[in-house]
C-alpha cells in the first residue's frame, strides 16, 4: 500500500513519543484498542491549573496510519482545553492523512485515545477533589 | 561498517511471491518471440515443427525435474489454473463413484476456493484438515478422513507462508492405499526440494514457472499415466495438452519454464547450500541481538529460503514501512484489504496478536551475503525504534503479563 506524505513525515519524525506517570493527578491516561486487533494506543495528557493541555505524549503499536494518527493527535490537543481537545473529530485526522477507507479506523481510534485520556483525568481530579474536600471538613472539625 | 555502496536498493526479499528470472533461460527463450515464431501445433512447415520440438524438449525437462515423463505434463498458465484442473478436473470426472475431497485449512487460496466452489456449487463433500502447532498435518488424522469415498486429497509440498515441508512419502502411501488420488500444489517445492512423483506415489501435481527463476504466466499440471489418472478439461477447444488443456502453447514460455526446471535440476544441491547458508546467518544475525523473536512453522521440516519470523510487540506493517528498501511481506492485518491477520498462522494457533507481528523473508539463488547483512542491520534498527514507540513493549517491560490487560476490542 502506498502510504500519503503525511502519514510517512509523522511515521519517520514521531512527535511526542512517551511516557508520563499515570499516577500523577494532572495526567490523564488514555489506552484504547487491542493487541488481537493489530493496534494499541497509549494517549496522555498533563493538564495544568487552567484546565488547559500543556504537554502530550504516546505510545502506539500499529500500522504506520496508527502511528501518524496518534502523533498528530498529541499535536493538535497541545494548548487547548478538556472540552477542545474532546471535539477533534476523527474525520478531521482521517482528512488531514489522507487515510484511505482502509484506515479510517486508526484516526477513530487516535479520537477514542483523547476521549479516554480526558476521562481519565476528570475522574481522577474528582477524586482529588472530593478527598481534598474531605480534608478541609476533617482539618475544620479538628479546629473546633 | 555497512556501506550502502556495494548493494543495489532495494533489495528484494519476497521469493515466495515471485522470483527474478534466470537470465539463463530467458536468453533460451528469446528466439521464439522473433525468429522461431510458429504455432507448435502447426504440423504442414518447419516453423511449427521446429517450435513443436522446442515445446517438447521443455516437456521434457519439467518432466525430469520431477521424475515423471514427458506425457504426464500438460501446460498451463500457471499453478492456479493447475491447482483448478486437478480438484475440478479429477471431481467432475470420478464424483459419481468418489464425491470427497480431503486438503488442509493452511492450503494456497486457489485450493481452498476450488474446494469451496466444489462443495457449494457442484455437491462434492469437503473435509479440511486442521494443523499441528508447527504447521504440518497430522498423518492419523489423514488416515481417518480418507475414505473409499475420497476422491481426491490435496496437500501442498511447501507452504507459501511459512516454509513448512509436509510428508509427502507418508500421505502418498496413505492415498495410494484408500485409493484416492494424492494432488500436490508444489509452487513453493518444486526446484526448490527433491521430488518424486514415483517415491512419492503423486498422481498430480502443480508446478508454476516463476516461483523458480522462470517466466510468469506458465505452469505445469503432473497427471499420472500409470495408474491413470483421468480427468474433465476446464478449457474446450483444438484438444492440446491430450485434451486436457486446450489452447496454442507459446513456445517461448515452455523454453523458459523448462530451462528453469533443468537449470534448478542442475544446481539444486547449490542453491540449498547457498540459501541455508544465507536463512542461518539472518536468522542468527537477528535472534543473537534481539528478544523476542519468534519463527513460525516448524524448525527442521522446512524450506530454509522461507523465514517467517514474528517480532513481538512491534506490528508488522509499520516495520515494513520502516525497512521500505527491503521488499518482504507480512502476516499482517493491515497489509490486506480484510483486516484479518494470516489465516495461516492462526492455523498453527499464532495468537491473532503475533500473527500481526509476523515478516516474511524470502532468500532465493540470487540473494548476497552483503544483501542479507543490510536486512540485518535495517531491521535491528527499525524493530528498535518501533519497540521504544510501543505501549506493549513498555509493558512487558514493566512485568505486566498482556492477557491479563482488559483491551477495548473494536
Amino acid at each position: 500500500m502506498a502510504y500519503g506524505e503525511k502519514v510517512i513525515e509523522h511515521y519517520e519524525n514521531p512527535r511526542n513519543i512517551g511516557s508520563m506517570d499515570k499516577e500523577s493527578s494532572d495526567v490523564g491516561t488514555g489506552l484504547v484498542g487491542a493487541p488481537a486487533c493489530g493496534d494499541v494506543m497509549k494517549l496522555q495528557i498533563k493538564v495544568n491549573g487552567d484546565g488547559i493541555i500543556e504537554d502530550a505524549k504516546f505510545k502506539t503499536f500499529g500500522c504506520g496510519s496508527a502511528i501518524a494518527s496518534s502523533s498528530l493527535v498529541t499535536e493538535w490537543v497541545k494548548g487547548k482545553t478538556l472540552d477542545e481537545a474532546g471535539e477533534i473529530k476523527n474525520t478531521k485526522i482521517a482528512q488531514h492523512l489522507a487515510l484511505p477507507p482502509v484506515k479510517i479506523h486508526c484516526s477513530v481510534l487516535a479520537e477514542d485515545a483523547i476521549k479516554a485520556a480526558i476521562s481519565d483525568y476528570r475522574t481522577k481530579s474528582e477524586v482529588v477533589e472530593v478527598v481534598s474536600g474531605a480534608r478541609e471538613l476533617v482539618s475544620e472539625q479538628a479546629a473546633e | 561498517m555497512l556501506t550502502e555502496s556495494n548493494i543495489k536498493l532495494p533489495i528484494y526479499m519476497d521469493y515466495q511471491a515471485t522470483t527474478p528470472m534466470d537470465p539463463r533461460a530467458l536468453e533460451k527463450m528469446l528466439p521464439f518471440f522473433t525468429e522461431a515464431y510458429g504455432n507448435p501445433h502447426s504440423r504442414s512447415h518447419s516453423f511449427g515443427w521446429d517450435a513443436e520440438e522446442a515445446v517438447e524438449k521443455a516437456r521434457a525437462q519439467v518432466a525430469s525435474l520431477i521424475g515423471a515423463v514427458p506425457k504426464e505434463i500438460v501446460f498451463t498458465s500457471g499453478a492456479t489454473e493447475s491447482n483448478n484442473l486437478a480438484l475440478k478436473g479429477v471431481s467432475r470426472f470420478y464424483k459419481d463413484r468418489r464425491d470427497e475431497i480431503v486438503t488442509v485449512v493452511t492450503e494456497h487460496k486457489c485450493v481452498l476456493d476450488a474446494c469451496r466452489h466444489l462443495e457449494q456449487e457442484e455437491g462434492m463433500k469437503v473435509t479440511y484438515l486442521p494443523v499441528e502447532t508447527n504447521g504440518l498435518v497430522d498423518l492419523d488424522r489423514l488416515r481417518e478422513a480418507v475414505t473409499e469415498h475420497t476422491a481426491i486429497v490435496s496437500v501442498m509440498a511447501v507452504n507459501n507462508e511459512i516454509g513448512v515441508i509436509q510428508p509427502m512419502v507418508e500421505i502418498g502411501q496413505i492415498c495410494r492405499e484408500k485409493g484416492a488420488f494424492f494432488h500436490t500444489d508444489a509452487a513453493q517445492a518444486a526446484g526448490k526440494i527433491e521430488l518424486d512423483v514415483n517415491a512419492m506415489n503423486i498422481d498430480l501435481m502443480s508446478i508454476s514457472s516463476h516461483k523458480m527463476y522462470g517466466p510468469k504466466g506458465i505452469g505445469a499440471l503432473y497427471v499420472r499415466r500409470k495408474p491413470r489418472v483421468r480427468l474433465q478439461a476446464m478449457i474446450n477447444g483444438g484438444g492440446q495438452e491430450r485434451g486436457m488443456r486446450s489452447g496454442t502453447l507459446s513456445p517461448a514460455l515452455c523454453v523458459g519454464f523448462g530451462t528453469a526446471c533443468a537449470l534448478c535440476e542442475a544446481d539444486m544441491g547449490k542453491d540449498n547450500e547457498h540459501i541455508s547458508r544465507l536463512a542461518d546467518r539472518l536468522y542468527k544475525g537477528l535472534t543473537e541481538r534481539l528478544d523476542d523473536v519468534i519463527l513460525n512453522g516448524d524448525r527442521d521440516q522446512r524450506f530454509p529460503g522461507n523465514l517467517n519470523l514474528s517480532f513481538s510487540f512491534v506490528e508488522g506493517e509499520s516495520l515494513m514501512m520502516g525497512m521500505r528498501d527491503v521488499a518482504v511481506s507480512s502476516g499482517s492485518a493491515c497489509t490486506s484489504a480484510s483486516l484479518e491477520p494470516s489465516y495461516v498462522l492462526r492455523a498453527l494457533g499464532v495468537e491473532e496478536e503475533m500473527a500481526h507481528t509476523s515478516i516474511r523473508m524470502g532468500i532465493g539463488r540470487m540473494t548476497t551475503e552483503s544483501e542479507i547483512d543490510y536486512v540485518i542491520a535495517t531491521i535491528i534498527e527499525h524493530v528498535n525504534k518501533l519497540r521504544a514507540m510501543s505501549p506493549l513493549w513498555e509493558m512487558a517491560q514493566d512485568g505486566i503479563d498482556l492477557r491479563s490487560v482488559k483491551w477495548s476490542e473494536h
